[in-house]
């Protein structure tokens, strides 16, 4: 068995790796090729060497976008987190009707980006209209629009992961905690947290990077109104390429910037909470 | 059972491949009839005329057989979808471009149109565009007019009430007269039986480009004018009070509060004028269809020139001009170059093609082949062709020598936030100014 394995494995691999040549490897390649190049079109690039890299720390909305997106994406791992793992305590006791609210809360998550964002600009401009204000009134409303969507949308997705990884808990450790005397506070903070941080590295991950690289939700809530200032980073880039005659490989050298970042944080991130797993 | 799992590992490889060979089949097979078979594919720009392009396109292929594939840009992507799809191998064989400043980007893909007929038609040079050799890289296919569109009933309410301020719509040929007017308008509104003067000055990105790039034409405008030229690095804005004047005259006597601008489209400044709630609307003769049919009747409609308080702005016109120029793919095989040629020749000189573009998209063209019987029916045309016949001077569209979208976007940005009260006048004069260099520097510098 083994053997045949070992004989036929580059066959069936074949398949999925030339697709991930084709949708990873050689994009990649072209991308970190072009951050060097002036170029209109990606077949005419000519290559100008590091400029495009200089002239990205000179851009005033960058740097704004970068600290508008790091304060972003903390409010939304945490807040996210946290939630999402409070429904999924208390939809783990037995309570009736549990299937029901674990699909209500993970709906939203089945609706696309763009359309989320139009309809909660719909919700927000409606309330806000009391106050004579509209979203894009000032970039702190927008802040807490895109929080709120967020939160929204990624909440019941990362509440399936912490069931799951509730659901895995050995009976016997909390019963055994119990008879010990440990009060439910300690349950909850020695036993069930440290036992569910496998998730809780899948849950920030995932949270941690869809934050960083929001796009579609950013473009149809506020689309960086006022003045780019609730632009975050995959908008500036975006903006940076269009924006302007000659500057997509401004643009370009940006999404590589971009890419390091989070690259960084999300291997730190792993590093970081895998070592806090523990085994039962 | 080795023996059916082998079959069953060599039926699975099959299909793998099999689906492979059937991807990279259909890219093959696409190809081979692009290169074998000449084809126009045009890129178009204005997704209001994407049907009747597409009609043409077919009645074309009917007649003689050659496929005129377009394709429609969705609103505020051209650029975007410009840039991929002329890296593919079935590129754009005709695309356009919104002028001097656009061209820079594109002029490496023109075709020199100088030999051409669509050329050899063209009623002036000023509708070309062309290079550092006087090759024809780019012909402007429509003339374009906008200003302060009018409810003409509504006006003639207004000045049947006590103390009117003027006595006839033709007093209004100055800023002064305009700002008593619509104040006045704002202060009866009431009694009118509407919502404001003016329309909403939305300044959502359906609607932001009528005061970023249109509105502030005219004092880029009046500052070309001074120093004789038709185009600058470096903006000084003398007229900027005047740009404020304006913006104010909008911003304060509208249908909504100045804070909710942000939040409005295109389509809601439309509405209030199609429902009559509104007497003045900033647009241009392409907004006919939109206001038309409505409860404004079309004898109703009317327009004025945008007067900003200039010296001897008695004698303006309305803008006219174009953002709409047609570029042939220098990149294409000959064959597609020729049949796209071929294809605009029959666009502006068959009867099909003249009636399609003045009647069915509404379109003035620069091209002496429209003769008088192809005029569209438009009233907002015929009342900018009365001012011509007037002697009034028209404005030229120096917007297209604005230096990127990313200046329009920050004058756009700053004059919400002035709007709104979360930002200075001052923004607004250094996104004009200072961001004019800057943009500048930004895109010829490099």
């Amino acid at each position: 068995m083994n053997r045949t394995l070992r004989k036929y494995f580059p066959l069936f691999l074949m398949p999925t790796f030339i697709a991930f040549l084709i949708g990873f490897v050689v994009p990649f390649a072209l991308g970190l090729y072009l951050s060097f190049c002036k170029f209109t079109t990606v077949s005419d690039a000519i290559p100008i060497g590091i400029r495009n890299y200089t002239q990205i720390f000179s851009d005033a909305t960058f740097i704004h976008s970068l600290w508008y997106t790091a304060l972003f994406t903390i409010a939304a791992v945490v807040s996210i987190n946290v939630i999402a793992f409070t429904i999924a305590l208390l939809l783990t006791r037995q309570i009736r009707g549990t299937n029901i609210f674990r699909t209500v809360f993970f709906m939203p998550n089945l609706i696309g980006g763009i359309v989320l964002g139009y309809i909660w600009q719909l919700i927000f401009n409606g309330i806000l209209l009391y106050f004579d204000r509209t979203l894009t009134y000032s970039a702190t409303y927008g802040f807490f629009g895109l929080l709120i969507l967020l939160n929204w949308q990624q909440i019941g997705y990362m509440m399936i992961i912490y069931i799951a990884g509730i659901g895995n808990i050995p009976p016997d450790v909390i019963e055994a905690a119990k008879i010990d005397g440990a009060t439910n506070r300690q349950i909850l903070f020695r036993v069930t947290i440290p036992m569910v941080m496998p998730s809780v590295t899948i849950s920030v991950f995932l949270t941690l990077t869809n934050s960083f690289k929001l796009f579609d939700q950013n473009l149809a809530l506020t689309a960086g109104e006022p003045s780019s200032k609730s632009e975050m980073l995959a908008l500036n880039i975006f903006n940076t390429f269009y924006g302007r005659t000659g500057a997509e490989g401004i643009g370009q050298a940006k999404a590589v910037i971009f890419f390091l970042i989070v690259a960084v944080i999300a291997l730190l991130q792993l590093y970081l909470t895998r070592r806090k797993e523990v085994q039962a | 059972m080795q023996k059916t799992k082998r079959i069953v590992a060599y039926l699975l490889l099959l299909c793998t491949v099999s689906m492979l060979c059937v991807g990279c089949a259909k890219t093959d097979d696409s190809s081979s009839s692009g290169s074998t078979q000449a084809r126009v594919y045009y890129l178009n720009f204005k997704p209001e005329q994407a049907e009747d392009w597409e009609q043409l396109a077919a009645k074309y292929t009917e007649q003689t057989g050659v496929e005129v594939s377009v394709v429609t840009a969705a609103s505020d992507t051209y650029e975007s979808t410009l840039k991929s799809e002329i890296a593919k191998t079935d590129a754009p064989t005709l695309f356009q471009v919104n002028g001097p400043v656009g061209l820079k980007s594109w002029k490496d893909y023109c075709y020199d149109l100088s030999g051409t007929s669509l050329y050899a038609n063209l009623k002036s040079d000023d509708f070309a565009l062309k290079g550092e050799g006087g090759e024809v890289l780019s012909i402007a296919y429509v003339i374009e007019t906008y200003g302060i569109i009018y409810n003409k009933e509504l006006l003639s309410r207004y000045i049947e009430t006590d103390a009117a301020v003027i006595s006839s719509a033709e007093e209004i040929n100055n800023f002064d007269t305009l700002k008593a007017v619509a104040e006045d308008i704002q202060s009866k509104k009431d009694e009118l039986d509407i919502e404001g003067a003016f329309t909403s000055a939305g300044m959502d990105s359906s609607s932001d480009w009528r005061f970023k790039t249109h509105l502030a034409n005219l004092p880029v405008y009046y500052e070309y004018q001074d120093e004789g030229i038709d185009s600058s690095e470096a903006i000084k804005g003398t007229y900027l009070e005047n740009y404020k004047n304006i913006w104010d005259l909008y911003i304060n006597n509208s249908t909504v509060e100045p804070s909710l601008l942000s939040s409005k489209t295109g389509e809601d400044a439309a509405s209030e004028f199609a429902l009559g709630e509104a007497v003045f609307y900033q647009n241009g003769t392409w907004a006919y269809n939109d206001i038309t049919g409505y409860e404004v009747d079309d004898e109703d409609i009317g327009i004025l020139p945008i007067y900003i308080g200039v010296e001897g702005e008695e004698e303006q016109g309305l803008c006219t001009g174009s953002e709409n120029y047609w570029c042939v793919n220098k990149n294409s095989s000959q064959e597609d170059i020729e049949a796209t040629l071929q294809f605009l020749d029959w666009v502006i000189t068959s009867e099909e093609g003249k009636t399609a573009l003045s009647q069915d998209m509404g379109f003035v063209t620069p091209f002496s082949t429209f003769t008088d019987e192809y005029v569209a029916d438009n009233p907002l045309l015929k009342a900018a062709n009365d001012y011509i016949a007037q002697g009034k001077k028209p404005v030229a569209w120096t917007f297209t020598t604005m230096p990127s979208e990313q200046w329009k976007d920050g004058v756009g940005s700053a004059l919400l936030e002035y709007a709104q009260g979360t930002g200075e006048w001052s923004a607004v004069e250094d996104a004009f100014v200072g961001g004019w260099a800057r943009e500048y520097q930004a895109a010829n510098g490099g």
